[in-house]
């Protein structure tokens, strides 16, 4: 009972859906229950094209009132880039000094209170992809689909980078082994690499020239970070930028090794296609990183494990979120009911838990984390 | 709503970013009391992706701590309260910061004109505001059209021209909104709130080019003329259009909203009417802060003005790492009485922004924590000054500066400290401090207060609930917010200005006895609440000001606390602390804060640390 902190998925076999929603309103290019690839459109539409505000009545010298009497176009005419738009009144009739189109695209309105005039370039279409394979679960007419599939999820904690694939490979033999830039070859281009306790800059940067699609670690130095990025991350939201490569870290900032059960679980699954993103928001509306697997030839329903117990109880796997003990995994032991006095002076809800050597000391319970799946 | 008399048992959450705070109030032989709190992880996001099962969490705890069922076998709030049975209570109600609280942009013509008038009344109705927008901002249409798509507020407040002024440049940003074609964060299922509060001869304009788009209600023009602001329908508008399409947006919160007695308040709001009332009661101006996990909210009460700012990005835990990448390394370790790698502090700053709900388990990390707070603290009282200004535009003589707004900023901000008569603190970090003392060495070191100021804290942070208690039973609220809620810690004394090495800056003399007081030095006189006043006299060193004027010595009353009197000796404007890692050697530094943490008794295990 009382308090628990959600964990990160790390899940064999589990039935998985995916949203895949459109930025704005478009149109949805496939059916309920069709088969889908990873790699294959599901939606699309088009972005509004960039606008260009000129407040055409000061540039011609023209009451706003008088500034559609000016116009060679209407409303929802198409223009061509140079092409003349306006004409001012010049001098008897001569003189005039025309207005010229900035931009290739339509006039999309005439204000007659301020003289502005909007211009706006044509859209620019965008596709969304499944993602990963499954099947069309719903269809939310002009907004996205659900994917629903059945695979292996591994939630990570942090990561870099945006939706990528590869064939997953294993290149760290050990979850602890440290890894070198020189380590990745020209054979990993379009693979998603296991490389074990720490990712750096040097080997994301080695990884985006040879194309590997994607680098998982159990951690990586803030200070890689911010020589990657170029400034301070302050508001950890990311999938957006352009490294060449997604990264995937599992754990934490820092040299850590990836747990036990995720290293297990990537390396049977070596040689399989994995879907992967390192978009991750850590606010309202958390998105972690994350790392797919399908299998669409399972029993889904049958295979399917149970859902995780959210409760903090007795016997529940958890990983150690804070130093001392800062990525270790432990079991629950004792949860004693009423506050207790830490080093730190605080009185707080504790738990008594157990290393796998055997180990017990008792941690605030909200430095738990729980081990799902 | 039960009668209101016969009201015996509250229970009342704060749905913060992080988590979700819960408390129980009982109506005892001595009025109504705090009886037990608890909390647990906010559940906004996935998987649990519902407010409510956090607040079924937190109210779990409350119940085991309390050893009475207030929930059913189905997990539903038991109503009212049962006496036979002993299980239930009479009323629910919430406040909310979760889900990234009320995110807006706001507009008006002139950036330091109508513009700020704006953004002064969507942060007075609680809001986050994330871009204010501007004919004279510098940015060209499509740059402003772009950043309305990208930054996909909750709700758009716009200003701009007052009543019989301009109504060009008031549709010229209108039509930049529209062009924008704006989309709600939460969902394309509903159109976005966009209020106008400006120039009354522009609303049929604007109504034509906006009122298709969006969902466009219009307001009383909170700039009617340049010398008056009138942001108070601006505000109701805002919390209305907030609860009614964002919240009823928001993961879980149809079910909340289901769950309580009266209107769920956004956290702010229901903060800044419980520090309003104090200061009304007490006839004092009142500085205060709420630091959360993912903002920092600042509050001033000042004669009849009342200034609330929230600081989107300055928080304990989602944050974290932005406080110390906008603070930088050397501001944050100067209140580090050890040394450490910059490598390592990064890590573990990191670390904490990941797992936001993780916290301080050795004494050396709780100190860094505190650190922390400092810098979030002094971040978000410095957004708070430079917005607190007088009214732009209004003409004083040949006041150009004041005209054009230029000169704006800290230096002219309405707070003086000096006249602030008490600082209260709010928010995990300095209410759930180990010690006390803790917490009013972290209201110094950043609100870093002149003269004679009470410092005072929230004590288990529980002033949103009595906030939105306030609004539905005032007695209950104000009895709990005195016996429970206020924690004095004790008067702080701190002459202004420039201190020398060696000087005696100050001479406290009461009773029989005379506290003398050195440069960069800090003392605590062991005094409680309880023990009553105590008449001094003040006599500042030459030069320095503790209130009526430099050099000027003042007769004044003043109380200790759980703390006691504290004396401030670093002096002010300059602090002289301000570039420590900059300005003095590693080891001045170190012996620096050893000695003012001695002198506060700040961490009695400090020994064991380094």
């Amino acid at each position: 009972m009382g308090s628990y902190t959600p964990g990160l998925k790390v899940t064999p076999a589990a039935l998985l859906r995916f949203e895949r929603r459109l930025p704005l309103k478009g149109e949805v290019v496939v059916k309920e229950g069709e088969r889908v690839a990873w790699d294959q459109v599901v939606a699309r539409t088009d972005l509004p094209g960039r606008v260009e505000m000129v407040n055409l009545a000061n540039k011609l010298g023209v009451d706003p009132s008088e500034l559609e009497a000016r116009l060679f176009k209407k409303v929802g005419d198409s223009l061509d880039k140079g092409e003349v738009l306006a004409k001012s009144k010049g001098l008897f009739g001569y003189f005039q000094t025309p207005f010229r189109s900035p931009i290739t695209g339509k006039l999309e309105s005439v204000s007659a209170t301020t003289g502005q005039v909007i211009l706006r370039s044509p859209p620019r279409p965008i596709s969304m992809s499944a993602y990963v394979d499954g099947i069309i679960e719903s269809v939310e007419p002009n907004q996205g689909v659900t994917v629903k599939t059945f695979g292996s999820l591994i939630q990570g904690i942090f990561g870099l980078g945006g939706e990528t694939s590869g064939v997953l490979e294993c290149l760290a033999s050990e979850a602890d082994q440290t890894l070198r830039p020189e380590d990745l070859e020209a054979a990993h281009k379009g693979k998603v690499l296991v490389v074990g306790r720490i990712v750096t800059a040097a080997m994301v940067r080695r990884a985006a020239e040879l194309g590997v699609s994607a680098l998982i670690a159990g951690g990586v130095e803030d200070a890689d970070i911010r020589e990657l990025l170029g400034y301070d991350l302050g508001v950890a939201i990311t999938g957006n930028e352009r490294l060449g490569v997604t990264m995937v870290v599992t754990e934490g900032f820092g040299g850590l090794p990836i747990a036990g059960k995720t290293f297990g679980l990537l390396k049977d699954r070596v040689g399989a296609r994995a879907s992967t993103s390192g978009a991750t928001q850590i606010r309202a509306g958390v998105i972690r990183p994350e790392i797919i697997v399908t299998d669409l030839e399972s029993d889904w329903e049958k295979e399917a494990e149970e859902p995780p117990d959210l409760e903090l109880a007795i016997d529940a796997p958890v990983r150690l979120i804070r130093e001392p003990h800062f990525g270790r995994l432990a079991k629950v032991v004792e949860l004693p009911v009423q506050p207790e006095r830490i080093p730190s002076g605080a009185k707080v809800r504790v738990a008594e838990v157990e290393l796998t050597d055997g180990t017990r000391f008792r941690v605030p319970r909200a430095n738990l984390e729980l081990i799902e799946g | 709503m039960a009668d209101k008399s016969k009201i015996r048992s509250i229970l009342a959450t704060d749905c913060g970013s992080t988590t979700t705070k819960c408390i129980l109030i009982e109506l005892g032989e001595d009025g109504y009391r705090l009886a037990v709190r608890g909390e647990a992880p906010t559940t906004v996001e996935a998987p649990a992706e519902d407010v409510t099962q956090g607040v079924l969490n937190a109210v779990r705890e409350v119940s085991e701590l309390i050893g009475r069922p207030l929930l059913d076998d189905k997990g539903k709030l038991i109503r009212p309260y049962d006496s036979e049975k002993n299980q239930g209570v009479d009323i629910y109600l919430s406040t909310s910061s979760a889900g990234g609280g009320l995110q807006m942009v706001v507009g008006g013509v002139v950036r330091e004109m109508t513009a700020k008038s704006a953004e002064k009344a969507a942060l007075g109705a609680g809001a986050i505001v994330m871009d204010v927008l501007a004919v004279n901002d510098g940015r060209l249409p499509h740059e402003k059209i772009e950043l309305i798509r990208q930054l996909r507020p909750d709700m758009i407040l716009l200003a701009g021209g007052v009543d019989g002024g301009t109504v060009k440049h008031v549709v010229e940003l209108a039509q930049v909104v529209g062009a924008a074609d704006p989309r709600p964060r939460l969902g394309m299922a509903y159109e976005l709130p966009v209020i106008y509060a400006g120039n009354k001869d522009a609303a049929g304009d604007v109504e034509e080019t906006l009122g298709g788009k969006t969902a466009l209600e219009l307001v009383e023009n909170l700039r009617p003329r340049l010398e008056e602001e009138n942001l108070q329908p601006s505000r109701l508008k805002i919390q209305e259009q907030f609860l009614e399409h964002v919240m009823a947006h928001a993961p879980g919160y149809p079910n909340l909203m289901a769950m309580v007695d009266e209107e769920i308040m956004p956290t702010p709001a229901a903060v800044g009417s419980i520090m309003e009332t104090i200061a009304k009661r007490d006839g004092i101006s009142i500085v205060g802060a709420d630091i959360g996990g993912a903002t920092t909210d600042v509050f001033s009460v000042l004669g009849e003005t009342f200034n609330r700012t929230v600081s989107a990005n300055y928080g304990m835990s989602y944050s974290f790492s932005n406080v110390y990448a906008e603070a930088g390394h050397q501001q944050v370790m100067r209140w580090v009485p050890f040394s450490l790698d910059e490598r390592e502090l990064r890590n573990r700053i990191k670390n904490k922004m990941i797992r936001p709900t993780s916290i301080p388990y050795l004494l050396e990390e709780l100190i860094l924590e505190q650190a922390m707070a400092r810098e979030a603290l002094r971040l978000s009282f410095e957004q708070h000054k430079s917005l607190v200004t007088g009214l732009k535009g209004v003409q004083k003589g040949s006041d150009l500066t004041a005209l054009f707004g230029l000169g704006d900023g800290g230096e002219d901000t309405l707070i003086n400290m000096l006249e602030v008569d008490m600082v209260i603190g709010s928010g995990g970090v300095l209410s759930h401090a180990p010690r006390r003392h803790q917490t009013a060495m972290m209201l110094i070191d950043s609100f870093l207060p002149e003269g004679v100021t009470t410092l005072t804290v929230d004590s288990i942070f529980m002033m949103p609930q009595l906030g939105v208690l306030a609004a539905v039973h005032p007695e209950a609220a104000t009895q709990v917010f005195e016996r429970d809620c206020l924690i004095y810690l004790g008067d702080c004394v701190a002459p202004v200005g420039r201190v020398k090495e060696g000087q005696t800056v100050l001479k406290m003399s009461f009773d029989s006895e005379v506290v003398e007081l050195k440069a960069g030095e800090m003392k605590v006189i062991s005094r409680t609440r309880e023990e009553g006043p105590l008449k001094v006299v003040l006599e500042p060193a030459p030069g320095l000001d503790v209130g009526a004027g430099r050099g000027k010595p003042v007769e004044r009353t003043v109380y200790g606390g759980v703390v006691g009197m504290m004396l401030d000796g670093r002096g002010r404007r300059p602090f002289g602390f301000a570039n420590a890692v900059k300005e003095l050697s590693e080891e001045v530094r170190l012996a620096r804060l050893k000695t003012w943490n001695q002198a506060l008794d700040l961490y009695p295990e400090e020994a064991k640390v380094g």
